[in-house]
């Protein structure tokens, strides 16, 4: 907590992205109060230019894009949280298991995290979200994605666990007994909390990235808002071609506020956290 | 005899793995997943007209047989690898009996060309940006730089290209708005730099990405290069600038890219599918794109393996480079 604190007080980036985070949370938590339901169409006159009614205009279905894009801004981030929370479990686990246990389990673990990086992630969604189209829900969406992002990350915390093997807290818990899993789960564990939140950000932005991607393809869930799905559906009902730039403005603005906010907050996080960039500041003031 | 044992052939080993395992991914996953396309083929064709259901169950075989879904699961990889060992991708769907290898055949040079010349220009631009970011950075230039471009890199690729295309082709059209290029193609000036043209705009939003990227890492490596003491003691030497970075700081910094290169080159293709969607390029991205629309399974099959071969041949090209830059690998 304290951290927050320091933070907030002394890095100017860390201010302005956490104010885009606010933003952007209580954009997501106005949902809650949306005077329609997400999936309502021909609720308000369709096509009007943004005013005071409807504060960012209205689209061909006849939804208010206000409205409709605090549904998306929610549900981007719920799918984005829930792949996140797969694919870094998935990633902990096994890059813990591998860098701990090390020998044999640990080359083969290895190889086949090598063999996922290089495999193009792109054209496997496609193929499956192709065989699947129309039995999407944006769950699994979520599912798919998390499943898809754990080979990078998992190479990092399994290098991460190489170099606290060798510390001597491990040894003396390793002598006194301690279990494996208990060693990973209970002194370790703590260790990678900082790199963990920087990587889960970063993992967060990739799953967002994608989950648009997905979408504008047609690839997804096209009922349920979501930010790519408002995008794919302003393209669909030709609003670039008639000027009505205030249905597809909306998610790509509100997008990129998104991504930068967790931007700012994850690298300002990690570069606070990480002791070597601490000491060098220290220095730096201490030399000047 | 000892570089080769070490080194080139387990990465030989890793390539084939890579192939063998996304392959045969790319072979279950169809078979696993509900939806069956077969089924869906079918009821597609069927449903606007009325037909003899022995027409149907002929036709029903015949798709069968196009997907290679006869058999047990078994025979359907054995006969799936055999056929594609002899380069035979099955016919395209949409564009019947254009074999698949001929459309991708087609796509292949504007996808390969488009990519090839953004990393090359991006992996440049970003290193020689980022070094000399990270040996000045109390200039105003490179702190102005690095605000950029680091508002640039977290921008998901498809707003990026988005925003490119609706500012620089649409409000202000001074960019073709799709195509790889107009007029009759031959060597000629016009058709040249008609694709040049094109390209411009699907090149820099690949570019911008790229750089911003490599800028990034570039410049952290760069910092933590500039303090150690042997750049510290070429700099009390007084050995000229230009000498110190190029020679010293460039050339350490070079190795971690070359990997992360390897390592990126399938997020590359990612990216370049989406730009040939978004600015209608023609080329394997946009051809599997289109096959979606017209649910041509073949074609989309055939795409993925193809990027998987290739991505897996990229990155054992740029692993077998990377002795040639570090000597530590030569000689250990």
């Amino acid at each position: 907590m304290t951290v927050l604190r320091d933070l907030l007080r002394f890095s100017p980036s860390f201010r302005w992205g956490a104010m885009f985070l606010l933003v952007v949370l209580v954009l997501a938590a106005l949902s809650f109060v949306a005077p329609y339901g997400p999936t309502e169409r021909r609720v308000v006159p369709n096509n009007r230019p943004p005013s005071a009614t409807y504060l960012l205009g209205t689209t061909t279905l006849g939804q208010d894009v206000f409205w409709l894009m605090t549904y998306a801004v929610r549900n981007t981030l719920i799918i984005a949280g829930l792949a996140v929370l797969i694919g870094r479990s998935i990633a902990i686990l096994l890059g813990s298991f591998a860098g701990y246990v090390g020998g044999l389990t640990d080359r083969v673990l290895s190889a086949l995290t090598d063999t996922f990086i290089v495999i193009p992630r792109l054209p496997l969604l496609i193929l499956i979200s192709f065989i699947l189209r129309g039995n999407l829900s944006f769950v699994s969406i979520a599912v798919l994605i998390g499943l898809l992002d754990w080979a990078w990350p998992s190479k990092r915390y399994r290098s991460q666990i190489l170099s606290l093997r060798e510390e001597e807290f491990t040894q003396t818990a390793v002598f006194s007994g301690m279990g494996r899993l208990k060693i990973i789960l209970r002194e370790h564990l703590p260790f990678l909390i900082p790199f963990a939140l920087a990587d889960m950000v970063s993992g967060f932005l990739f799953a967002i990235g994608f989950e648009i991607t997905l979408a504008v393809l047609g690839l997804s869930d096209l009922s349920t808002p979501t930010i790519g799905t408002m995008i794919y559906w302003a393209t669909y009902y030709q609003s670039l071609l008639a000027r009505r730039w205030w249905w597809f403005g909306a998610p790509i603005a509100i997008s990129i506020l998104i991504v930068v906010a967790f931007y700012l907050i994850s690298t300002t996080l990690s570069t606070f956290l990480d002791p070597r960039t601490r000491l060098k500041n220290i220095a730096v003031k201490a030399g000047a | 005899m000892g570089l080769l044992k070490s080194y080139i052939l387990p990465r030989l080993l890793q390539w084939l793995v890579v192939i063998v395992i996304g392959i045969t991914i790319t072979f279950i996953i169809p078979r696993l997943l509900p939806g069956d396309p077969v089924e869906q083929t079918v009821r597609r064709v069927s449903s606007t007209s009325v037909t003899d259901p022995r027409a149907l169950e002929a036709f029903q075989n015949a798709i069968r047989d196009m997907y290679g879904l006869q058999g047990s699961p078994v025979e359907q990889y054995f006969r799936f690898w055999a056929r594609m060992l002899q380069g035979d991708l099955g016919p395209s769907l949409s564009a019947f009996p254009t074999p698949v290898t001929t459309i991708i055949a087609n796509g292949l040079p504007w996808t390969v060309g488009l990519l090839g010349t953004s990393i090359v220009i991006s992996w440049l631009l970003g290193i020689l940006l980022g070094t000399l970011a990270g040996y000045y950075p109390n200039r105003l230039w490179s702190q102005v730089l690095d605000k950029v471009l680091i508002a640039i890199y977290p921008i998901p690729y498809y707003i990026l290209a988005l925003a490119l295309v609706i500012v620089f082709a649409y409000y202000i059209p001074i960019f073709p708005l799709v195509g790889g290029a107009s007029g009759r193609p031959g060597l000629t000036w016009s058709y040249i730099s008609s694709v040049v043209w094109h390209s411009f705009l699907p090149a820099l939003s690949l570019v911008l990405i790229g750089t911003a990227f490599r800028f990034i890492i570039a410049r952290a490596l760069t910092t933590t290069i500039v303090s150690s003491n042997y750049v510290q003691y070429a700099e009390l030497a007084g050995l000229p600038k230009r000498k110190i970075i190029f020679g010293y700081v460039m050339r350490n910094s070079l190795l971690p890219q070359v990997t992360d290169l390897a390592l990126s080159l399938g997020a590359l293709f990612e990216g370049a599918l989406i730009t040939e969607v978004v600015f209608s390029y023609p080329g394997i991205g946009f051809q599997l794109y289109t096959a979606i629309l017209q649910s041509d399974f073949n074609l989309i099959m055939g795409v993925t393996i193809f990027s998987i071969v290739g991505i897996a041949t990229a990155v054992l090209i740029v692993d077998l480079l990377y002795p040639l830059l570090d000597p530590r690998v030569r000689y250990r």
